[in-house]
């Protein structure tokens, strides 16, 4: 066994809903293993050292930087990414109040403000703003000054829509 | 249906690609065959290069080009063409691209760049601007005087550290002050700051065996990367090829050239294989430019009665090592630089001066965020040595109908208005009526001072007189539209607002009209760089044309079948048909290939409609006295802020900020105030946190998100308050004018004028930290302290 091998290892791991078992390296992050092996480019790199958050998943319910988990760690784990999260086309009531509200510059932050909505509303449906703030605290943003986002946030909770 | 959809707040048309994660950037793109580049950059911030060796790295397997800066001979640069791909001789600045590796794996290539070894022989830097145009500093370019530059726009002065000197000359200032009642002259001060884009900047090119450059690029501008290029390597325009996908934000950080020609010379060592470099973060605030430090020094003449009669300033461009866009920032900054006001007598004088800190570049306000620190502070600080309320102040002093600018320039009932803008966020935050002293006392005491404040604020796109764009209408079978045009949308909105006007004009349903996401050089029409806020203004026009081009070729199809003159048809609903009748008509679909008639016979075919425009009446100014026409339109604008001031900490805490600016006529509402909110909080970041520190020998430390902190959800206002004037812009599409880099002009300004309102004390530098701000308050006490003593 080349030393290569030896520093791979299989994992299992399910990705939105699908199951994939696949031999990764040990110093492969989660982020590079959704990027590059499993081609799910939604999920951003914009720093790499877990402090803008474009590359936030959702880890068994709870917000990671993708970045700062390995895909071995992700072993035996379940995974939302941005491509999870619309089914059939349909959008997912926080993509739409991001439309509605304009949450949306550049769409390089997007991807992961989102999933860090997801991950707080799915364990508080009706946040206060503070809550709200602090839970896209982590997500950078450079474009819209936030104000769209936390206004988009707060109507999916008002709205109650859940999915 | 007429303006149905000019106004309308529309979401953004890409808006379901970018929440699904179905948009793609250059970041996330691949070719076959890829390799992937590192760079090695520079630990001193000047130093000569005695010696590269990188033999080592040129052995690890995988690694299949390294390069340095004296196998590439090319020279780079926008107006003065002053820099190498990679450092040669000598290094400018700590973070300056040394030699880059392109290998199998990101991997590889930053093992092989460990395997480089470059000795280093230090050189004595210089850091401040006012100390470089000093006699005995050292040079940062000993060649400055034989590189080839724009003639006649700009004024590179040979065997100095000065890039540019912008000179500015009208009535006599000496004269004006000494008709003054009181002279005013402080100092004012702005670090460098990111732009911090949530992309990093990332390129993929190819330099094919045949000779053609392919490249897709997260550039604001594709044809200026294709003409910087084509210069710099002497290839035809039609050898090389930019393509530009999504973008993740760019605010002017990715207008010019970067990672492009390096790329391109990768993969020519490659021998052809697709070379991708993206920049680290750590290299986005320290290899990559970023905004230029300003010191500014005004001096201002005033009457009894507050009208400001001379003006003397001089502006210290910290350009960094390369002038870039640098240059033309100096000159902008000149011929606006003394904000939007009517001033008989002006002196000013623009450095832009090379010193050996990571260069600077265009960034969202190009110079008008760093003059207007010094401008708007210098301004409250008159009025209130006057004593006169700062808004009547400025009232008395603003640019209205009639005035003239300090280039010359007659202000019509048109350009815009100013003081509409000041009156609307005065009104906002009811200013009037001030606190009492002991009132003010009482709150000091409990710890937490509340103050409001203003600013105002100016800027007009700069750009060459011969500015440029295009665009075409392609109508698809369906009676559909896609336009192309070749600015980039990078997250501004204004390919929503471009498809609203070219929907208006063809008068046809939005969601038939597809704006082409991709720009590409090959196949889209001229346009000369996304920015200074001109794309909505010249883009909008050219696609206004460009409809009306091909309405006048659906119509000569239709005068023919319809059997009616041209001029009797008219449009709407999709149809081309008789005024006078309009039961006599034929559909967008029927003509849009060309019309075929029952028997077989065909007219007319593909409407391609194709419109155009060029910046109209601008003239280079004059070199001596800066005067001439350098404004396609202004835009006004202003911002008010309430704030509260935490005496014992120095914290402050931003309550509200309203905002307005004439825009002339707001297309897009909802993307307009996306504009002001996010860039008022940009506004914010340059207020109160950001700044590049350093080691006294030049080296950069605040080159990652722990040391560099931009605002986040939890530092914004509980309010802000975008609001718009609207004066039409003649000239403008539907009237409007550019708003994209304005919302953060000013802000600091508006907060550091609240602070004195507050509290008393004048912050002078920024940004305005707690620490500065607390500072200045123990300052204050011991001042307030030694006049009692001394009174006693």
């Amino acid at each position: 066994m080349g030393r290569e091998e030896l520093l791979k290892k299989e994992i299992t791991v399910t990705v939105n809903g699908e199951t994939f078992t696949k031999s990764v390296s040990c110093n492969k992050t989660l982020l590079s293993f959704l990027r590059d092996d499993l081609y799910l480019t939604g999920t951003k790199e914009g720093c790499g050292e877990g402090e803008c958050g474009a590359c936030t998943v959702i880890m068994d319910g709870k917000p990671v930087n993708s970045c700062l988990v390995l895909a071995v760690e992700a072993g035996g784990h379940e995974i939302l990414t941005i491509e999870g999260l619309s089914r059939n086309g349909e959008l997912h009531p926080i993509q739409e109040a991001f439309i509605r509200h304009q949450g949306i510059q550049c769409g390089f932050c997007t991807p992961g403000m989102i999933m860090s909505a997801k991950a707080l509303l799915d364990r508080n449906p009706h946040p206060t703003e503070e809550e709200i703030k602090d839970a896209i605290s982590g997500n950078l943003c450079r474009c819209t000054g936030y104000k769209p986002i936390i206004n988009a946030v707060k109507d999916v909770a008002e709205r109650g829509e859940k999915r | 249906m007429s303006n149905s959809y000019i106004g309308k707040s529309i979401p953004r048309m890409e808006s379901f690609e970018k929440v699904t994660g179905i948009a793609k950037y250059v970041h996330d793109m691949a070719l076959p065959g890829m390799l992937y580049a590192k760079i090695l950059t520079s630990p001193h911030a000047h130093a000569r290069i005695v010696s590269i060796d990188k033999s080592e790295a040129e052995k690890l397997p995988g690694v299949k080009a390294v390069l340095v800066g004296s196998e590439l001979p090319y020279k780079l640069g926008l107006y003065l063409i002053d820099k190498d791909i990679l450092a040669k001789g000598k290094v400018r600045y700590q973070g300056e691209a040394v030699a880059a590796v392109a290998a199998e794996s990101e991997e590889i290539a930053r093992r092989a760049i460990e395997l480089i070894k470059v000795e280093y022989e230090p050189l004595t830097p210089v850091f401040d601007p006012v100390e470089a145009i000093q006699e005995d500093a050292p040079l940062v370019h000993e060649d400055l005087g034989s590189y080839d530059y724009m003639k006649g726009v700009f004024n590179p002065i040979a065997g100095t550290n000065i890039a540019n000197h912008f000179k500015l000359r009208k009535g006599d200032v000496e004269k004006g002050f000494k008709d003054s009642y009181r002279i005013f002259e402080n100092e004012y001060t702005m670090p460098q700051v990111n732009h911090v884009p949530l992309e990093t900047h990332a390129v993929i090119a190819e330099w094919t065996k045949s000779g053609r450059i392919n490249i897709y690029t997260s550039a604001q501008s594709p044809f200026a990367v294709r003409n910087l290029m084509s210069i710099a390597f002497k290839i035809p325009h039609s050898k090389i090829h930019v393509r530009v996908p999504y973008v993740g934000g760019g605010f002017g950080g990715k207008a010019g050239i970067h990672l492009e020609p390096l790329a391109a010379c990768l993969s020519k060592k490659a021998g052809g294989r697709p070379v991708k470099i993206v920049a680290s973060r750590e290299e986005e605030f320290n290899t990559i430019p970023s905004r230029q430090g300003l010191t500014a020094r005004i001096k201002t003449g005033v009457s009894e009665e507050g009208r400001v009669l001379a003006q003397e300033i001089v502006y210290y461009w910290d350009a960094g090592a390369y002038a870039d866009y640098g240059v033309n920032i100096g000159r902008a900054s000149g011929y606006s630089g003394a904000g939007p006001y009517e001033i008989e007598n002006v002196k000013l004088d623009s450095y832009t001066i090379y010193t050996n800190h990571p260069f600077g570049t265009a960034y969202r306000g190009f110079g008008h965020v760093e003059f207007f620190w010094a401008i708007e502070r210098q301004m409250d600080i008159i009025a209130r040595e006057l004593g006169i309320d700062p808004y009547e102040f400025r009232m008395k002093n603003l640019l209205k109908p009639g005035s003239i600018t300090i280039t010359g320039e007659k202000i019509r009932e048109n350009t815009g208005r100013v003081d509409k803008c000041l009156k609307t966020v005065v009104e906002a935050i009811e200013w009037g009526e001030q606190k009492t002293e002991e009132e003010k006392q009482e709150e000091f005491k409990k710890g937490k001072v509340t103050g409001k404040g203003f600013a105002v604020l100016h800027k007009a796109p700069a750009m060459p007189t011969f500015t440029s764009c295009s665009a075409i209408i392609k109508f698809n079978e369906d009676g559909s539209v896609n336009v192309v045009v070749s600015g980039v949308d990078y997250g501004q909105g204004t390919y929503t607002a471009l498809a609203q006007i070219a929907a208006e004009v063809l008068k046809m349903p939005i969601e038939k009209v597809h704006m082409v996401w991709e720009c590409d050089t090959d196949t889209g029409p001229y346009d000369w760089q996304t920015v200074a806020s001109r794309f909505t203004f010249m883009g909008g026009n050219a696609i206004i044309k460009a409809a009306h081009d091909a309405i006048d070729q659906m119509k000569e199809v239709a005068s023919a079948v319809l059997r009616a003159p041209k001029d009797e048809l008219e449009i709407g609903n999709e149809k081309i048909y008789v005024k006078h009748n309009p039961d006599e008509f034929l559909t967008y679909r029927e003509v849009a290939m060309g019309y075929t008639y029952p028997n077989g016979n065909s007219i007319g075919g593909p409407i391609i409609g194709r419109g155009k425009y060029i910046a109209q009446g601008l003239t280079n100014l004059d070199p001596e006295t800066g005067q001439g026409l350098p404004a396609l339109d202004w835009t006004y604008g202003a911002h008010a802020v309430e704030i509260e001031v935490d005496v014992r900490t120095g914290e402050l805490e931003l309550k509200k900020v309203v905002s307005a600016f004439d825009v002339g006529k707001v297309v897009n509402k909802l993307l307009c105030e996306g504009q002001v909110v996010g860039g008022v909080v940009q506004g914010i970041g340059t207020s109160l946190y950001e700044g590049f520190v350093y080691t006294p020998d030049g080296r950069l430390l605040t080159n990652s998100f722990t040391d560099y902190k931009i605002p986040t959800s939890k530092d914004i206002p509980d309010v802000v308050e975008p609001l718009f004037v609207e004066t039409p812009q003649l000239d403008g599409p539907f009237g409007a004018r550019g708003v994209a880099e304005h919302p953060m002009i000013s802000v600091h300004a508006a907060i550091g004028n609240a602070i004195y309102n507050a509290i008393g004390v004048d912050i002078m530098e920024l940004p305005i930290t707690s620490e500065r701000i607390w500072r200045a308050i123990k300052e204050k006490e011991r001042r307030d302290q030694r006049a009692k003593t001394l009174k006693g």
